[in-house]
Formats: C-alpha cells, sequence, structure tokens
C-alpha cells in the first residue's frame, strides 16, 4: 500500500481514530492500538483536567507511534477557534489542529465561513489545519488555496452513522483535490469506510461507531482491515461494471473494422 | 418581538391535556417506529397513559439513542449555594420568604474555601445557586462572585433569579457559560398560587427569561419543570413546546432539560402538593418519570437530561443507563454546605449522599465514563 503524505508526515494507516464516547480510558487506548492508527483527534476543551479523578485523557494517549490531533470541538466561530488551537499548541505541544466548528450544537454543521476563515489565519500562524467541513467541492478548493494539507468532508452527519449519503459530491472533491481527502463522519460501519477508501478517498477518521460497538476493539480492529482492504483495492484499479448488457445489434457495425 | 408567551398563548392547557390523554396504543406505535425526526406530537403520545405497555421498549431505544450521540459518559456537575436569602414565598421552597431560617450570603473567603473544598472533589463544572434577593444578590454580586470563582474551574453555569438581557452578556463576557432557569409550571393560575409573593411571582418575565438568554449569546439553556406541582404530562408538553421554540430561534444555543421532582424542605408539607381538588394526585411515579425520560430522549436525540441528587441512589444506578446524560454528586443544597456551615439551612433534602468517586465508580462499573471537564475556562 501507498504511504500516505500529510504535511510531510507519512502514515502507514489511512484509519484516524476520534477519542470520544468511549465507556472508559482504557478501553479507548485499547481500541486506537487496534485500529493500527496514527492519528488519534481529541477535543481540547476534555484535556486539562486538574483532579485526581483520573480524568486524564492525554495520559492514556500516550502510545508509541501514534500522534495526536487536537481538535476545536465546542467553538462557534473563527475567533474562539484561533484561541483553542493557540492553547492547544501550547498545553499539547503540537502544531497540528483539526479545525472544526460548528455552532450549530444540535447537528454539529460545520460553519463553512468561520471555517474558512479561521483555516486562513491559522495557517499564517503556522499550524498543520485539517478543516473538518461539509462536502462541498468549492469550499475544499478554497480551503486547499488557503493552505490547509488535507480536507476532512462529512460523509453523512456526525454520529448518524449513516455512510457516504455526500457520495456524490465526494467524488467531485476526490476528483479536483491536490491534497489527501479524509472523509471524516457518519461512517458507521467498516463497509462505509470500505466504500470510501475503493472511491479514492485518502483515509477515513472513525469515531463512534468504535467507541459505542459491542466490543470496541474488536470493531477498532475490524475497521483497520476494511480500510486496508479498500485502499487496497482502490490501488489495484477496480474493474468497470457495465450498468446496461451489450447491445445485440452495435449502432457502430456498419463502419466495418 | 417573537417571543415564548405569544406562542403560549395560542396553546390552551385542558386541549392539550385532552389531547395527551385520548392518545391511543396506534398513535405510540406510530411515535416509536417513524423514522423521521419526532413530533411535539409524537410526544404526547410517548407521555400519554398509552405508552405505560412500551416503557420497556422506549427505555432501550432511548439507551439506544443516547449512547449513538453522547457514547458511555455521562458529565458530573456539582452546585455551589452562594445564598439562601429569597424575598419569595414559592410555597414548596426551603428558602422561601417567610420561612424563619437562618440566612446567609457567603462573603469573598467564603466563596473561595467553598469553591477549594469542591475542585478538591475533582469538578470541573460547577453551577452557581442562589435565592433573589435583589438588593444584596444582584449583579455587583455575581460578577464579583464569578471573578473569584472562574480561576478554579472549566465550565460555571448559575441558577439565579431571572435577568435582563444585557446583564446576560456581561456575565457571559465574565466567563457564564450556562444558565438553568426552570418555568416550575407552565399553567398560569397554578404558577400564581404557587409563587404568591415576590418578583417570581411575575409568569411572563419568567418564562421569556430563556428569549433574553437566547438573545445574549448565551451557550446552554437549562428548562424544567417542577414536577409535583401540576399535572405532569401535560406540563412536559408545554415545556417540549418552549425547547422547540428555543432551539429554531435560538438555533447556536444548546440546551438542556432536568427533571426536579419535588423533595421534602424545612417548612414544606409536601402531602399538600400532591393531592388537587379533584382528590387525584400530582404526584409523577419512578416509573413515570423513566417514561418522560424516555420521551425527551426519543423526541431529541441530542439534548442534554440531567438528574441531580434529588433522586435517590437506586432510581440514579438505573437512570444512568436510559438517556440521561449529566448528574451531579456529592451535593449539598446549603451555603457554605463544603467547607463551613454544614448545620445551616438546605433548599431541599438530598437523595443520593454518596460522594463524587462513590458516584463515579458506580457509573465505571456499568461500563460509563464519568466526564469531569467538557470545557474550557479560556473560552
Amino acid at each position: 500500500m501507498e504511504i500516505l503524505v500529510i504535511a510531510d508526515k507519512k502514515f502507514n494507516s489511512r484509519l484516524f481514530t476520534g477519542t470520544g464516547k468511549f465507556g472508559s480510558y482504557s478501553l479507548m487506548r485499547e481500541a486506537i492500538i487496534a485500529s493500527g492508527s496514527e492519528l488519534v483527534t481529541v477535543a481540547f476543551r476534555r484535556a486539562g483536567a486538574s483532579n485526581d479523578n483520573g480524568d486524564d485523557i492525554i495520559k492514556y494517549l500516550q502510545i508509541p507511534g501514534v500522534a495526536l490531533l487536537p481538535n476545536t470541538s465546542g467553538v462557534r466561530n473563527a475567533k474562539e477557534a484561533v484561541l483553542m488551537a493557540e492553547l492547544a499548541r501550547e498545553a499539547l505541544e503540537t502544531h497540528w489542529v483539526k479545525l472544526e466548528i460548528h455552532p450549530d450544537p444540535k447537528y454539529l454543521m460545520p460553519d463553512p465561513v468561520e471555517t474558512l476563515n479561521a483555516a486562513t489565519d491559522l495557517v499564517k500562524r503556522g499550524f498543520i489545519v485539517l478543516p473538518y467541513c461539509h462536502a462541498d467541492p468549492v469550499l475544499c478548493k478554497r480551503l486547499e488555496e488557503a493552505g490547509c494539507p488535507a480536507v476532512m468532508p462529512l460523509g453523512s452527519p456526525i454520529g448518524s452513522a449513516s455512510g457516504l449519503q455526500t457520495k456524490a459530491m465526494l467524488e467531485i472533491i476526490i476528483d479536483q483535490s491536490n491534497i489527501p481527502v479524509i472523509v471524516d463522519a457518519g461512517i458507521g460501519a467498516p463497509s462505509h469506510a470500505a466504500e470510501a477508501m475503493e472511491m479514492g478517498a485518502h483515509a477515513v477518521l472513525v469515531n463512534t461507531a468504535i467507541a459505542v460497538a459491542g466490543d470496541p476493539v474488536q470493531m477498532a480492529n475490524a475497521f483497520r482491515l476494511s480500510v486496508e482492504a479498500g485502499r487496497m483495492a482502490f490501488e489495484a484499479k477496480l474493474g468497470t461494471t457495465k450498468k446496461e448488457a451489450e447491445a445485440s445489434s452495435p449502432l457502430t457495425g456498419f463502419l466495418g473494422v | 418581538m417573537f417571543i415564548f408567551s405569544e406562542i403560549l398563548k395560542k396553546h390552551d392547557w385542558i386541549e392539550i391535556r385532552d389531547s395527551i390523554q385520548s392518545k391511543t396504543a396506534s398513535d405510540v406505535e406510530a411515535a416509536l417506529y417513524k423514522h423521521t425526526p419526532r413530533s411535539l406530537g409524537d410526544f404526547q403520545a410517548l407521555i400519554s397513559p398509552a405508552a405505560a405497555p412500551y416503557l420497556e421498549e422506549m427505555a432501550q431505544m432511548s439507551s439506544a439513542a443516547a449512547k449513538k450521540r453522547f457514547g458511555k459518559t455521562i458529565q458530573m456537575y456539582i452546585p455551589l449555594y452562594l445564598s439562601n436569602e429569597c424575598q419569595n414565598i414559592c410555597t414548596y421552597c426551603g428558602f422561601s420568604y417567610h420561612n424563619k431560617i437562618k440566612r446567609i450570603t457567603l462573603k469573598d473567603e467564603e466563596i473561595v474555601r467553598e469553591a477549594e473544598a469542591i475542585k478538591k472533589m475533582g469538578f470541573e463544572h460547577v453551577l452557581l445557586v442562589t435565592g433573589e434577593a435583589g438588593k444584596k444578590v444582584s449583579m455587583p454580586y455575581f460578577k464579583h462572585a464569578l471573578s473569584l470563582i472562574r480561576p478554579f474551574f472549566s465550565n460555571i453555569s448559575m441558577e439565579v433569579q431571572p435577568l435582563e438581557e444585557e446583564e446576560y452578556a456581561e456575565l457571559i463576557r465574565l466567563g457564564l457559560h450556562s444558565v438553568f432557569i426552570y418555568q416550575e409550571t407552565y399553567n398560569r393560575e397554578s404558577y400564581s398560587k404557587y409563587h404568591p409573593k415576590g418578583k417570581k411571582s411575575n409568569f411572563d418575565y419568567r418564562l421569556i427569561t430563556p428569549d433574553r438568554l437566547g438573545r445574549a449569546g448565551i451557550f446552554k439553556i437549562g428548562l424544567g419543570v417542577l414536577l409535583g406541582l401540576e399535572e405532569w404530562r401535560t406540563d412536559s408538553f408545554f415545556c417540549a413546546l418552549h425547547l422547540k421554540y428555543l432551539q429554531k430561534n435560538y438555533w447556536q444555543t444548546k440546551y438542556s432539560v432536568s427533571f426536579p421532582r419535588l423533595r421534602p424542605a424545612a417548612g414544606i408539607q409536601l402531602g399538600s402538593f400532591f393531592e388537587n381538588g379533584n382528590g387525584t394526585s400530582h404526584f409523577i411515579t419512578d416509573r413515570e418519570l423513566v417514561q418522560l425520560i424516555c420521551a425527551y430522549r426519543l423526541l431529541d436525540p441530542d439534548i442534554e437530561l440531567s438528574v441531580s441528587t434529588r433522586e435517590s441512589r437506586n432510581f440514579r444506578d438505573h437512570i444512568v443507563k436510559l438517556g440521561v446524560t449529566s448528574i451531579s454528586a456529592g451535593s449539598r443544597t446549603n451555603p457554605g454546605g463544603y467547607s463551613l456551615y454544614h448545620e445551616s439551612l438546605e433548599q431541599f433534602e438530598i437523595n443520593d449522599d454518596r460522594t463524587p468517586s462513590e458516584v463515579a465508580s458506580m457509573l465505571e462499573k456499568q461500563g460509563y465514563q464519568a466526564v469531569w471537564k467538557d470545557w474550557d475556562r479560556n473560552l
């Protein structure tokens, strides 16, 4: 399999994972290890609890070969996002950030205007910005132009587990993009992940489907395999499928050979 | 201006009550098995007597919906009572003006000691509570208290008297995240009966408080009715109506619903609240409360649902799996209760006196992670 490169960083695994919703931190850690993921995102607002209740999520994310990707979940506009990214850079000592601006706390829909503004500002401030965004081909090009080294369009509403509802748009995004496309949100089953990879997505980010599975560790493993299978199939070049049968009286037969 | 009191006028209490009572098993099934977002009509069916036989199914669906949206996590918070002074007469409350109790408003050093004591228990999310004593406990006091408390915690909420929009905006700038403002009851007549004197007797001012909060740009608004004051199904429908209205108009704000049930308190005869003129009772049973919580979860998979230490240990142990997202623990409902005055008067009696870490271990045993910090004080 081809090595994925984002902003000069190499990834053997094309499965990125989240850290929310797990029943315990140790289970989260085991699942991440089983997933083979080398990049895990964590909401910065969850980090840094100064108490003795074992609520130190970062401690459980110290896994060899796994890089932390703090995200700005919870912010409502570009200003707050930039502030949170700066806080995360200082506290977690990484200039990578997953930019998430969803001012709508119900459906967690990303705000395209604020996201583009924040991405522009954060790139200037020296961040590696991976923006979570709508499956909007124009917006993805604008984010690329702003200097983002990858885009993270959604497959369907976050947490919905309803698969690639935005497939037609994702195909355009992947076709047009000069930077890696990471399908984020809505991937509810390994088959969805495989589908995204077969389409040519460069990576996927999965959280809920692993975290709330009956056995998160086994599910993480299943996603690892499906992402690998999907990528291999893409690299092997899928045979085209014909939608209609061969016509019995060809229209171009009169041309001869 | 478009405000909730205009919406409320269009809904008749008796009609809504009758509509809920007339729901049938097929209404309940239609509400349960639909694949599109549920409506307030569906909510009526789910809280109706006709839904009682479907309770286990509702609980399974509610649990699954909460797990999908919030995962296996429960947010932990604790109240910090700053003052029990109150000029209102609320016939169910221990702080009621006529109650001859020792009145305390915490001073600077006392606030800090309480904050330190709470912090030691591991809390990052704190809820500031007061009575309503306009002259002594109003904006200057709140602003000062916030400045003292903010360095200790990641997330600060308030449950105090209703304020003006500009006042809320100012408190938000100083670090306020959420405001809990329970209407107590949406029945205007009953409201007057339970709140005969004081500023709180103004039903409409309280009713449109969430509108003022939404306009001020608050992060989260907590709604609820005090269960036991009125017929719970109809009252809860109005609360859900309020919720839906607010979500459409203040779409950047998050919402939570709480389920306070009347608790014994000093000077209060609880029995009197559970009987109305017809000899029937407003008391809500455990079974009915579970039905209500599940109905909210099915109405809105994204809403935060909160249960306090008003509820018993046994009830709380089971309810955390049914769709609830946040609980308090280790609570004291008297000012100074954590570090200073173990004797001063409580607003209501606590029903689950386990320590926060005991509650966290209970969650862990059930496969749930207690979340202590889910916000950052710099935001």
